[in-house]
C-alpha cells in the first residue's frame, strides 16, 4: 500500500534556487524508506513539502501534486495543521523546546486542543516508551529537557511526534549529532517502529542507508536519478551517478 | 630612518589615544556630576512629609506628593495603552508579516513617529484628544499623547527581544501542529518576555520624565485636591519642576532640588530595574 | 484521538494584523491634525509677513524667520560640540578601552539619555547660566550658547550608542589587515576602521541632530527665549528663541482657533516635516550602509 504519490513536483525558492526538479517516487507504507544524496540535493526539501513545513520559507513557485490519503496537499485549501500532526518530523539537531520533557511531549495534543490530564499522561508515557526513554526519565518528567543528553534529547524529540499518533515520521539526519552508541539506538528503534508507521529518513551516511533501507531514492542536484527496492541502489546500481557516489567517488 | 619613523608613529598614537581617554573623560564627567550635585542639594529636602503631603504656602512649602501621584497615573495610563498596541505590533512585524511593500511603510512610519519632536506630540494630543474629542485636559489627553510617543520604542525592543529567540523553536512548534499565535504564545512570547519588560520600562522612563507633551493636555499647577478621574488635570513632577524654577519666585531653592532629585530617583531607578532584568534574564536563558 | 479540526486563529491574527498597521494610522493621524489646525494659518497671513524677521504677536507680527534661525543656530552648534566629543567616546569605547571600562562607562553615558531634559534645563538655569555670565563677562547666562551646550549633553549619548555600534560592526579581519601591514593601532582607527563605519556614524550623526532640533524644556529654560535674528558674531552669547521653545511657552496662552494659534500649529508642521526629512534621511543612510556591507560580506 502506498502513502504518497509524489507527481512531477518542482519547487523554486525565491532566492531562484530549484530545489526540486520533477520529482515523480511513490512512498510505501510501513517500511522505511531511505533518502540519500550529497548535500544540497533537495532531500530535505523534499521531506518539508510533505508536511508542508516549507510554508516558512520563502518559495517562489511548486508544481506538481502529492497526493496523501487521496488528498493533494499541495492544494492551498488543505488544513496544514491537521496535515503535520499526521506526517510528523524529527531534526537533525536536536530542538528540545524550553519547556519541562513531559511539556514537551505532550505539546503537540496541548496544541491540537487536549486538555485532559490523564489522557495527557497516558500518551506521554505511551510515547516516551515507543521511544524507549521512559525508563530513563519517568521521575523527572517535570525537569527542563534541557537537563538530558544529546541522545535523550533526540528521543525526547521523537517521543514528541509519536505522541501525537501520526502515520508518517520523517527524520532528517536524526543521528548526525549523536554518538555511535546512541545512533545504534536511534537504528534499532526505528526497526521497531516501522511495524506502525511509515518512516521516511535522510540518514547520515551511505552505510547507515544500507543498514536500514527498505526502499532508498539516489538524490542528486533537485532530481531523483534512482530508486529502488532494498539494498538495490547500494549494491547493484543502474546509474553511473548512483554507483559513483555509493563507492565514493564523489560525496 | 624606518625606525625613527616608526618611533613617531607610536608618540602619535601615544598622544591620539590619551586625548581619546580625555575625551571620554569630559563627556562622563558632566553626568556623574550632574547627579552628584543633585543629589546633594536636594537630599536635605527630603522627608517623609515631603513625599507624602500636598504644597502648601501659595505651592512654596509642604510636599509635593500630588506632582508624584500625577506621575505614576501619568506613568500606568502610558502603560496602559501603549504596551498592548506596542507588544502586538511588534508580534505583527517579526512573526507574521512579510518584508513587502506596506512592511517597508510601517517602518517609516515608526522612524516617524520616533523622531517627532515632544512638543509636535504636545500640539498633537492638544488637537485630538484635548479639543476635537473633547477629553479635556485631562490625565487621559495626556497619557493618550504619551503612548503615541512611547510607542516606536515598544515596538522596536519586542522586534528585537523576538528576533532573539532561535528559529528553531518556531519550526519545531510548527511541525507538530501549533498555528501562528499558538507558538507565539505558548514557546516565543514567554522567552522574549525579559527582553519586552526591559524595553518597556525603558520607554516609560522616558515618558515619565517628559515635559511637553503634558504641557497642554494634562498637565497644571496647582491642584485643590489629588485627580480622581481619568478626565481631571493632574499635577505631575517634570511639570512642576518647569514651573518652580522659572515662574515662581520666592521659590525656596532646596525645594526645588529636592523635587528634581524625586523625578531623578524616579527614572534612574526605572532605568537600574530594567537593567537588573536583562541580566537575570541573560544568566537564567537555558538555551 | 479525537483532536479537534482547527486552522489559524482568525481573531487574534486579525487583532495583531491591525495593531502592526497602527503606526500608520498614527502618523497619519498627527499630520492631519497638525495640517487643520495649522494650515488655516497660510489663509490668515500673507506668506511675506510669515517670512518676515519679526516675531511679536500681540502686535499682529508673525515673522517666523527668528525662530528658525535660532533653532538651526543652536543645533549647527550643539553639533560641532557634540561631533568630537560624541565620535571621541565611541571610538575610544569600541577600539581603545579595555572591555571594563567599557563595561562601566557604556551604562554611565545611557543614564544621561535618561536624565529628563527638564533637569538638564534646571541646572542650566541654576548652575550653568551664572557660571557663563561671570566667565564670559556678558550681561545673562541665557543665551544661544547655553542652548547649544545643554542640546549637546542630550544628544551624545545617541551619537555614542549608535556610533559605538557602527564601530562595533566593522569585520576584526579588516583591522588585523592593517595591523598585519604595519600600521598603528592609532592608524589603523582613522586610516581603516571608522571609514569602514562611515555610514553607520553618519547615521548617528543624524539622529543627534535630529534630537537637537526637536528639544523643547532645556533649550526654553536657558536660551532667554528672545525672538531676535541671530545675525551677528556675538550673537551665538546673546539671549534666542527656538521653534520648540516658542510654541511651548505661548501655546498655553493663546485663544483656540486665533490667529496666533495657528501660526503656532504652523511651525509645528515645520518641524515635523524637518525631522520627518532628517530621520528618513538617516534610515535611508543606515539602509544603504547594511545593503552595501551584506553585498560585501556575502
Amino acid at each position: 500500500m502506498k502513502e504518497f504519490f509524489i507527481r512531477n513536483l518542482s519547487i523554486t525558492y525565491s532566492d531562484n534556487n530549484e530545489s526540486l526538479r520533477n520529482v515523480n517516487m511513490e512512498i510505501e507504507a510501513r517500511a522505511i524508506t531511505v533518502l540519500f544524496g550529497p548535500a544540497g540535493g533537495g532531500k530535505s526539501t523534499f521531506l518539508r513539502v510533505l508536511n508542508r513545513l516549507n510554508d516558512l520559507a520563502d518559495v517562489k513557485e511548486m508544481k506538481g501534486e502529492v497526493l496523501f490519503h487521496g488528498e493533494n496537499i499541495l492544494d492551498p485549501g488543505i488544513n496544514v495543521i491537521e496535515l503535520r500532526r499526521k506526517v510528523g518530523m524529527v531534526f537533525s539537531r536536536p530542538v528540545p523546546l524550553p519547556l519541562s520533557i513531559f511539556d514537551n511531549v505532550a505539546y503537540g495534543l496541548v496544541m491540537a486542543g487536549e486538555r485532559n490530564q490523564s489522557r495527557l499522561r497516558e500518551a506521554v508515557e505511551k510515547a516516551l516508551k515507543q521511544a524507549f526513554l521512559w525508563d530513563e526519565v519517568h521521575d523527572r518528567l517535570k525537569d527542563s529537557a534541557y537537563s538530558l543528553s544529546g541522545g535523550q534529547q533526540q528521543r525526547v524529540c521523537l517521543a514528541r511526534v509519536l505522541a501525537l499518533e501520526p502515520e508518517v515520521i520523517m527524520l532528517d539526519e536524526p543521528t548526525s549529532a549523536l554518538d555511535p552508541i546512541a545512533t545504534a539506538n536511534i537504528e534499532d528503534m526505528l526497526r521497531e517502529l516501522k511495524n506502525q508507521y511509515t518512516i521516511i529518513i535522510v540518514p547520515h551516511n551511505v552505510q547507515q542507508a544500507a543498514r536500514i533501507a527498505d526502499y532508498a531514492a539516489f538524490f542528486l542536484m533537485g532530481e531523483v536519478v534512482e530508486f529502488g527496492k532494498g539494498i538495490e541502489l547500494f549494491q547493484v546500481p543502474k546509474d553511473k551517478r548512483t554507483s559513483d557516489y555509493v563507492t565514493g567517488r564523489f560525496g | 630612518m624606518k625606525a625613527a619613523r616608526s618611533a613617531r608613529s607610536k608618540v602619535v598614537e601615544t598622544l591620539g589615544f590619551n586625548l581619546l581617554r580625555l575625551i571620554t573623560l569630559i563627556t562622563v564627567i558632566p553626568i556623574v556630576g550632574l547627579v552628584v550635585y543633585i543629589v546633594i542639594k536636594g537630599a536635605p529636602a527630603i522627608s517623609w512629609e515631603f513625599i507624602s503631603q500636598s504644597p502648601t504656602n501659595g505651592m512654596r512649602d509642604g510636599g509635593i506628593l500630588p506632582a508624584i501621584i500625577g506621575t505614576l497615573y501619568l506613568t500606568l495610563g502610558t502603560a496602559i495603552f501603549s504596551v498592548p498596541i506596542g507588544v502586538l505590533a511588534g508580534i505583527y512585524l517579526l512573526e507574521y508579516a512579510t518584508e513587502n511593500r506596506w512592511t517597508r511603510l510601517i517602518r517609516i512610519a515608526i522612524i516617524n513617529l520616533a523622531g517627532i519632536p515632544s512638543v509636535v506630540y504636545g500640539l498633537f494630543g492638544l488637537g485630538l484628544f484635548v479639543i476635537f474629542l473633547r477629553f479635556g485636559t485631562s490625565i487621559l489627553a495626556a497619557s493618550l499623547t504619551l503612548s503615541i510617543m512611547t510607542l516606536p520604542v515598544i515596538i522596536s525592543t519586542t522586534e528585537e527581544a523576538l528576533h532573539s529567540v532561535p528559529s528553531s523553536f518556531r519550526v519545531v512548534s510548527t511541525s507538530l501542529g501549533a498555528t501562528r499565535w499558538q507558538t507565539v504564545r505558548r514557546i516565543i512570547l514567554p522567552q522574549a518576555l525579559p527582553g519586552i519588560i526591559t524595553g518597556v520600562i525603558l520607554g516609560l522612563e522616558r515618558a515619565a520624565g517628559e515635559t511637553a507633551p503634558i504641557l497642554f493636555t494634562g498637565a497644571t499647577f496647582f491642584l485643590p485636591q489629588l485627580p480622581h478621574s481619568p478626565l481631571d488635570a493632574t499635577m505631575a513632577l517634570p511639570y512642576h519642576i518647569f514651573i518652580i524654577s522659572t515662574q515662581i519666585p520666592g521659590m525656596p531653592i532646596q525645594i526645588q532640588y529636592g523635587t528634581v532629585l524625586v523625578l531623578l530617583v524616579f527614572v534612574l531607578g526605572m532605568n537600574l530595574v530594567a537593567t537588573l532584568i536583562r541580566s537575570r534574564a541573560r544568566k537564567k536563558r537555558q538555551w | 484521538m479525537n483532536a479537534p479540526k482547527r486552522r489559524e486563529d482568525p481573531v487574534i491574527n486579525a487583532v495583531i494584523r491591525i495593531s502592526g498597521y497602527s503606526s500608520i494610522l498614527f502618523v497619519l493621524l498627527i499630520l492631519f491634525f497638525l495640517l487643520r489646525e495649522g494650515l488655516p494659518a497660510l489663509a490668515s497671513t500673507p506668506l511675506k509677513d510669515l517670512l518676515g524677521t519679526r516675531w511679536y504677536p500681540i502686535e499682529g507680527y508673525f515673522g517666523i524667520l527668528p525662530l528658525i534661525l535660532g533653532s538651526l543656530l543652536i543645533t549647527i552648534v550643539a553639533t560641532l560640540i557634540a561631533l568630537p566629543f560624541g565620535i571621541g567616546a565611541a571610538v575610544y569605547l569600541s577600539e581603545v578601552a579595555p572591555s571594563w571600562i567599557r563595561e562601566v562607562l557604556k551604562p554611565l553615558i545611557e543614564i544621561l539619555a535618561g536624565i529628563p531634559s527638564v533637569v538638564l534645563g534646571f541646572i542650566g538655569i541654576l548652575v550653568f547660566a551664572p557660571f557663563l555670565r561671570k566667565f564670559l563677562d556678558i550681561p545673562t547666562g541665557l543665551t544661544a550658547f547655553t542652548g547649544a551646550v545643554l542640546l549637546a549633553l542630550i544628544s551624545i549619548p545617541t551619537i555614542v550608542s549608535v556610533a559605538e555600534d557602527a564601530l562595533n560592526t566593522v569585520p576584526n579581519s579588516y583591522r588585523q589587515a592593517s595591523l598585519a601591514l604595519g600600521a598603528t593601532r592609532w592608524q589603523t582607527i582613522w586610516d581603516v576602521t571608522l571609514p569602514a563605519a562611515k555610514s553607520g556614524v553618519l547615521t548617528a550623526v543624524m539622529l543627534g541632530i535630529g534630537r537637537s532640533l526637536g528639544e523643547t524644556m532645556a533649550v526654553m529654560m536657558v536660551t532667554g527665549n528672545a525672538p531676535v535674528m541671530p545675525l551677528q558674531l556675538n550673537s551665538i552669547f546673546r539671549p534666542i528663541r527656538t521653534m520648540t521653545a516658542t510654541i511651548a511657552s505661548e501655546m498655553g496662552e493663546v485663544a483656540s482657533g486665533s490667529q496666533h494659534y495657528q501660526v503656532l500649529f504652523l511651525i509645528g508642521i515645520v518641524l515635523f516635516l524637518l525631522s520627518l526629512s532628517i530621520n528618513i534621511g538617516a534610515s535611508i543612510v543606515s539602509t544603504k550602509a547594511r545593503k552595501r556591507s551584506e553585498r560585501l560580506l556575502s
